[in-house]
């Protein structure tokens, strides 16, 4: 309820309850944003090539996928087009191949540059060699440890994300939900995810990418998809009949 | 069918199909907002103009449902939406508080402030206080152009700028980037935004983040004297609000005229404000051994009133400009009249317009508003882009509603719709006319059929046969069309032309201007002056350009912003311009001084001031006196200008407007416009930016 102030100014609410006593900015400025850091700024790379051209065998790809699309609605392609030119550059997407892409597509380059920057999947500046791993952060990984997750990348790969190890063949970042809640938690690196990880599980899917010898994607506490951990819990007669 | 709402205790009959917010409107309620502009597609991403809708669990963002969209009561009753409960109240609370998180409240240096939307919705729903300890965000300022300044901390991503760029100018250039926190509005690369109309974005910016780069840090709005009037860059006559303070021009804003401008004005409309200060003629001169040397009014008269006594009457002329005035033409043309000539030539381009084949022989026939209706335009040897860039937005907008076919002689340019190309010269005009060309079909089945003529194509030697060709095309397309549809269009560059013909301004003789020995320039700079040859040269006007140069007396005259007079747009449209500042110096009102001429020269006209001439212009030309209305001028004129003839060249049509940023006295004297045509010509050879 507004109430009157002596000097007969009626006051709201807001201004004395709601909000509590004001504070001023004495956090120190390392803290303030957060995990906010962890998310960078996704801008385009300062090195950039000077051109970009797709291979022979991703311009014929590139051609079938635009046809895939009714007249005037060739601007649909732009994200598996987009895709196609960052796997065909080692992961990451060039200045000159949105050019590229946006005029295959007749489109204007702020569109195909707006899309590029929106999307976590597409990367503008390099990546690892053998893997770029993306830890999921969002709250169903938040809350099964993805924190320790992050803290194995910054030890073995950078402390920052979207830098290379010192040998590049690793970077690393956070992104948000990839929808593998239910093995939470979780990394993407290409297109696999690993699921249900521990700190030393994320360690020895590290390493099997380092030795070139990947581990198989999927649950690494070896449950079925998102199976219960542990075997099931109901209908266990019709679960050892299958078996 | 109509669709009864309570909106905030009072029952409503709205129309179907709107949106809330409009038919909030309707009832009289204002809603606040940031995002939503009714000229704009729908963003719904500000929030700001939540209302209550009784049944529905949250509050809604009124610009983004229709009220078709509302589920009916159970039992029948109209829908109660509440604009001013305590949960809409609350609502826009929490929307602005988070809008004030990372905007960084500093009004104090901000040039919009005084004018912002933020601001003054802060007023009504910001809070005492900030729970936000944290940083804000802070966004690099980019460089979109030299008019436009950013501060893009301030920016509340409302994405107005985005929509406007990409849907009324049509120049996708501007995005933006990245997402939520990091999300930034920006060009491709901060490559300056190349549109004629991109200033526009300033106004629509709800907040200080795109300002004025050319009158930054001028002035406040509230220490401004705001003057309702008219532009005079092209022939659309864009409805324009100048802001002066003192006698200076600080400002040049568009005012909204549904029928014109919408509420748009081209970069020049706006920004060439500070071509008002420079190059200015501020008291008469005299050429004395070849030298121009200031004199006195007294002095300056009485030497062009004797030379226009001492001269033969038929060798006597004058030439008006394209930014004159109907009242000075009216007066100039009465004292040559009373000095025993006709030589008088407002069509300083040649134009083969002849006023006496009737009104609309010369006029934008379907007008401006008329071009939403239409569905097929044909464009002769126009580029209405740069001719008319208001008017070209117009049709873009035609264009994007569907069912609009565009086909173009002429240059091949880059309109902002797609057009299909049909030649480069008159042989093209030619097939058309005869039906050979595709195009003539579109046109025969056309409901609303166009044909434009530009002014270059009118202005060629063989103008007389292109007119007639293009005359016979129109009357041919609008046979039979039902609302007695008048499809022939002049597009005229020249704001004083219309006004011009009207008064008939115009010699009866070819080959005018080599054959005078005493002529009179009422502002007329857009002319070979070498042909002039050795002529006594008087020129009245209010810029040191080509006219003055040439000049023998030179008489101060005032800008469009200086003085009150009478314009009539390429559709016909008489409206009148306010006197916003004073003339610099010793310069004075245009009708004045050839009223002041007549005296001198013992001819003294009858009429000592402006409502007294005006009522005497209105008797010889009845069309300038219906201010702010299109009358239609039949189809006469047209079928006239069709009867004439005239023979077809076969040289390919050329622009009447090479360089949009310099087409008159005013823009050349402009640093702003000198800067953006230089601009624009380093783009067009790929010097700076990507595309190159």
């Amino acid at each position: 309820m507004p109430r009157s102030s002596a000097s007969g100014i009626v006051l709201r609410d807001r201004d004395n309850l709601a909000l509590g006593p004001y504070k001023g900015a004495a956090t120190p400025v390392s803290q303030r944003r957060g995990k906010h850091n962890l998310m960078a700024v996704r801008r385009l790379d300062p090195n950039q090539p000077a051109s970009f051209a797709f291979t022979p065998e991703n311009a014929a790809w590139a051609k079938e996928t635009i046809a895939k699309y009714p007249p005037g609605k060739q601007a649909s392609a732009v994200i598996p087009l987009l895709w196609r030119a960052q796997e065909q550059n080692g992961g990451w997407l060039t200045e000159p191949a949105l050019r590229v892409v946006a005029d295959m597509l007749g489109m204007a380059y702020i569109r195909v540059y707006e899309i590029a920057t929106f999307y976590t999947m597409f990367q503008l500046s390099p990546v690892g060699k053998k893997a770029h791993v993306q830890v999921c952060g969002t709250t169903p990984c938040m809350l099964r440890g993805a924190e320790a997750l992050v803290e194995v990348c910054k030890r073995r790969i950078h402390p920052e994300p979207h830098h290379l190890s010192k040998d590049g063949d690793f970077s690393w970042e956070e992104v948000e939900c990839m929808g593998t809640c239910a093995n939470a938690p979780m990394v993407q690196v290409w297109k696999d995810t690993y699921e249900d990880l521990t700190p030393e599980l994320l360690e020895k899917v590290l390493d099997g990418f380092a030795s070139g010898k990947p581990v198989k994607p999927g649950s690494q506490t070896g449950r079925q998809a998102s199976c219960p951990a542990g075997g099931p819990t109901t209908l266990k007669e019709f679960a050892k009949a299958g078996k | 069918m109509p669709k009864q709402l309570i909106i905030d205790g009072k029952p409503i009959e709205v129309e179907d199909g709107i949106t809330l917010i409009q038919a909030c409107e309707q009832a009289g309620v204002e809603i606040p907002r940031f995002c939503y502009h009714e000229r704009l597609s729908i963003a719904g991403n500000c929030r700001m103009c939540l209302v209550e809708v009784a049944g529905m669990p949250k509050p809604v963002a009124s610009c983004a449902m229709g009220v078709n969209d509302l589920p009916p009561n159970k039992d029948g009753s109209p829908k109660v939406i509440s604009t001013r409960s305590p949960m809409v109240k609350k609502a826009r609370e929490g929307v602005m508080e988070f809008l004030l998180i990372n905007h960084p409240l500093d009004c104090p240096i901000c040039d919009q402030g005084g004018e912002c939307d933020l601001q003054d919705q802060a007023m009504a729903y910001g809070v005492g206080g900030s729970r936000y300890a944290e940083n804000k965000r802070a966004v690099d300022e980019k460089y979109l152009g030299p008019l436009i300044k950013t501060f893009m901390t301030r920016c509340i991503q409302c994405t107005r700028c985005v929509r406007y760029m990409t849907e009324v100018a049509g120049v996708e250039e501007l995005g933006a980037i990245g997402r939520g926190e990091d999300m930034e509005i920006t060009t491709y690369l901060e490559r300056g935004m190349m549109s004629e109309m991109s200033a526009n974005v300033v106004d629509l910016c709800p907040v200080g983040a795109l300002t004025h780069r050319p009158w930054a840090f001028a002035a406040r709005p509230w220490e401004l004297r705001k003057t309702e009037s008219i532009d005079v860059m092209d022939a659309v006559g864009s409805a324009i609000r100048v802001d002066t303070r003192g006698r200076e021009v600080v400002r040049i804003l568009p005012r909204n005229n549904d029928a014109v401008n919408e509420e748009w004005i081209s970069d020049k409309t706006r920004h060439v404000a500070d071509g008002l200060r420079t190059q200015r003629l501020d008291r008469p001169y005299i050429r004395k051994n070849g030298r121009l040397e200031p004199a006195g009014w007294d002095e300056a008269l009485s030497l062009v009133a004797a030379k226009l006594k001492s001269a033969r009457p038929e060798r006597i002329g004058a030439i008006a400009g394209d930014l004159a005035g109907a009242e000075e033409m009216f007066a100039l043309k009465d004292l040559l009249a009373r000095l025993g000539s006709k030589n008088v030539e407002c069509r300083q381009d040649g134009a083969k317009l002849d006023p006496k084949l009737g009104r609309a022989g010369y006029l934008f026939n379907s007008t401006i508003e008329g071009i939403e209706q239409a569905d097929a335009i044909l464009l002769i040897g126009a580029n209405p882009r740069l001719e008319a860039a208001v008017l070209n937005a117009r049709i873009r907008k035609r264009w994007r509603q569907g069912g609009l076919t565009v086909g173009l002689i002429g240059e091949k340019v880059a309109l902002t719709y797609a057009y299909e190309y049909l030649g480069a010269g008159p042989q093209t005009l030619k097939e058309v006319l005869d039906g050979k060309q595709s195009f003539a079909g579109v046109l025969r089945d056309a409901k609303r059929p166009m044909v434009i003529v530009g002014a270059g194509a009118a202005a060629r030697a063989d103008g007389a046969g292109v007119l007639a060709a293009a005359a016979k095309i129109a009357l041919l397309a609008c046979e039979g069309k039902e609302g007695g549809w008048n499809g022939f269009n002049i597009l005229h560059t020249a704001a004083s032309r219309a006004a011009g013909l009207d008064l008939g301004f115009v010699a009866e003789r070819e080959g005018l201007f080599g054959d005078l020995d005493v002529v009179y320039l009422l502002g007329a700079d857009e002319l070979d002056m070498t042909k002039l040859g050795k002529a006594f040269v008087a020129y009245q006007g209010s810029h040191g350009d080509a006219g003055a140069h040439r000049a023998d007396v030179i008489l101060p005259g005032a800008a469009y912003t200086e003085k009150s007079a009478t314009y009539v747009s390429t559709e016909g449209r008489a409206q009148v311009t306010s006197k916003a500042a004073f003339a610099p110096g010793d310069a004075k009102d245009d009708w004045a001084i050839v009223r002041a001429l007549s005296a001198h020269a013992g001819q003294t006209l009858p009429y000592d001031s402006l409502p007294a001439l005006r009522a005497a212009m209105y008797k010889v030309a009845p069309a300038l006196a219906r201010l702010d209305a299109v009358e239609p001028a039949g189809i006469k004129g047209v079928e006239a200008l069709a009867a004439r003839g005239g023979a077809l060249g076969t040289e390919a049509f050329g622009p009447a407007v090479r360089d949009f940023y310099l087409t008159n006295p005013v823009a050349r004297a402009s640093a702003v416009m000198a800067e953006l045509s230089a601009l624009k010509k380093s783009y067009d050879q790929g010097t700076t930016g990507t595309h190159g």
